[in-house]
């Protein structure tokens, strides 16, 4: 059950791709993390992703979970963004059959799911063709 | 540390077992387990299962199990580590008996699945990867194993015909196993032309949602001497291994870290390289993952798991090393929680020669590989007989 707590709690990733980017050693972890699992560091300043990368992997949700059932197929992937963090999300606005790894897309705010009988509308990242 | 034994293994036939409860598959193995290693009193018992609270809306499975044992008031834990519980619940009786603590420990591993419905199941099964970074974006466990499949494509060069040899080969094995859920054989062809489940993998890559629950007994080796009237088979190697719970933080996608991890420390316990290990049962939840856990466990290159299953180089009785000779997941079936041990179940059963059909000849050391989500955790179990 996505609570309005647990959805608020990740509205500076999911709507602003904020992540934290460790003082020490450089690294940028999203979502922010307390300690850096490269240098150990614990200072962190925050930064936003760039909204541009390319598709690392991806594949067509033939079966798909519950909040999804009206959108199947659709394409999800990792996706590695410029500064070198990877995120896994959905490739739309593509034929399906043209999506190929190595392949440029940009990040756009988005739709992402209705939650339960009362279909509150939940947001965040999805990416298209570049 | 004390030398550790598995004297009794004990599984029911496994399936869409709806007249049966949680508590009742779970008693059934363990008597059956009970039975096997002749005791007549358990100290302590531990219980693999990953989310009994959503499939059946039970916790404190430990005292549950225990009650309905008859074992009340032994001290019962449960051990969570999604789909690799069952092998760290095996794992920490083994540390029970090996620090002396204990002598004589049930593990049990136990899975209801069948009571939901498959959007409820996926969505329980899903728990075990990242729900806000993963999940939320609509991906499921077979599209997180289809990620890693396309990736073992591009890199490797790997086919849908060698994913599709895996399943072929594990159903093979698995119709010589009559508790397994789908004892039947598969062709290729079938496997490829299954239902799409999520590009490109079809509904025969997939393991199945089952019903069931396995048991083992531990006690220390000098123990077992002494009331034990089966070959006496030793776990010789035990470790585990995490790795980031997302499949997106790692660099390398297609490379089990915690696997490689979690062996070579196993190896190094047991004393034994990969070349020792005669027969395996591994974590084939996906075709795919079977390919890159027999790299991972340094069986064949990195690139040729795919290649080798198509070999025939992972089938029984055909000199290289047989995997999943039960049938793996993928044909004997997957109970989350069970699994692990009903691993450690079919390796004692081939290391004491009572695999029947599918016994690999002459096996006396032995391997079982248990995975938690997209390889966040990995239990790994090294067995040997003299």
């Amino acid at each position: 059950m996505l609570t309005a707590q647990r959805y608020a709690r990740e509205i500076p990733q999911r709507y602003r791709l904020e992540a934290g980017k460790c003082k020490k050693c450089g690294e940028i972890f999203f979502p922010p993390r307390l300690i850096c699992a490269k240098c150990k560091g614990r200072e962190f300043e925050t930064v936003k992703l760039s909204d541009e990368g390319k598709v690392i992997t991806y594949t067509v949700i033939r079966v798909p979970p519950t909040p999804f059932a009206d959108e199947a197929p659709y394409a999800i992937g990792i996706v590695e963004l410029k500064d070198g963090v990877r995120i896994t999300t959905q490739i739309v606005d593509c034929e399906l059959d043209k999506i190929k790894v190595g392949m440029p897309v940009r990040i756009e705010f988005r739709k992402i799911l209705q939650e339960g009988s009362a279909g509150i509308l939940c947001y965040g990242y999805k990416c298209v063709p570049a | 540390m004390r030398e550790v034994a598995v004297i009794g293994v004990g599984m029911t036939k496994w399936g869409e077992l709806w007249e049966k409860s949680f508590r009742q598959i779970f008693v059934e193995a363990a008597l059956n387990a009970i039975d096997d290693a002749g005791v007549d009193r358990v100290d302590s018992m531990y219980v693999g299962t990953m989310s009994s609270g959503i499939f059946v809306g039970q916790e404190h499975v430990g005292a549950l199990l225990a009650d309905y044992l008859g074992l009340a008031p032994i001290p019962a834990t449960r051990v969570e580590s999604a789909c690799a519980s069952g092998g760290a619940a095996v794992r920490q009786g083994f540390i029970e008996v090996a620090s002396g603590t204990s002598e004589i420990v049930l593990v049990g591993g136990v899975e209801k699945m069948t009571d939901l419905s498959a959007g409820e199941t996926t969505y329980a099964l899903a728990t075990a990867a990242d729900q806000e970074y993963e999940v939320y974006h609509g991906i499921t466990f077979p599209g997180l194993y289809a990620l890693i499949a396309r990736a073992h494509m591009e890199q490797f060069g790997t086919t849908r015909e060698q994913m599709a040899s895996v399943a072929v080969k594990n159903h093979f094995h698995g119709h010589m196993n009559p508790n397994a859920q789908y004892p039947f054989e598969v062709t290729k062809e079938a496997v490829l032309n299954s239902s799409k489940v999520a590009d490109p993998l079809t509904l025969l890559d997939c393991s199945p949602i089952t019903d069931g629950s396995a048991a083992i007994i531990l006690c220390p080796v000098e123990l077992a001497k002494k009331i034990s009237k089966k070959p006496i088979v030793k776990i010789i190697g035990t470790a585990q291994a995490t790795d980031t719970i997302a499949l997106h933080s790692r660099k390398d996608l297609t490379w089990l870290k915690s696997t490689a991890d979690a062996a070579e420390k196993a190896y190094k316990m047991a004393e034994k390289t990969p070349k020792d290990i005669q027969v395996a049962e591994i974590h084939d939840c996906f075709t795919i993952a079977e390919i890159c856990v027999t790299e991972a466990l340094g069986f064949f290159e990195r690139g040729e798991g795919g290649k080798a299953a198509e070999e025939g180089r992972t089938t029984l009785c055909r000199g290289g090393t047989p995997v999943n000779t039960s049938g793996g997941l993928k044909s004997k079936g997957h109970p989350i929680g069970a699994t692990g041990v009903a691993q450690v179940v079919e390796i004692t059963q081939q290391l004491r020669g009572e695999a029947g059909e599918r016994q690999e000849t002459g096996a006396r050391v032995g391997l079982t590989q248990n995975m938690g989500g997209t390889g966040a955790s990995t239990v790994v179990h090294i067995l040997e007989t003299d």
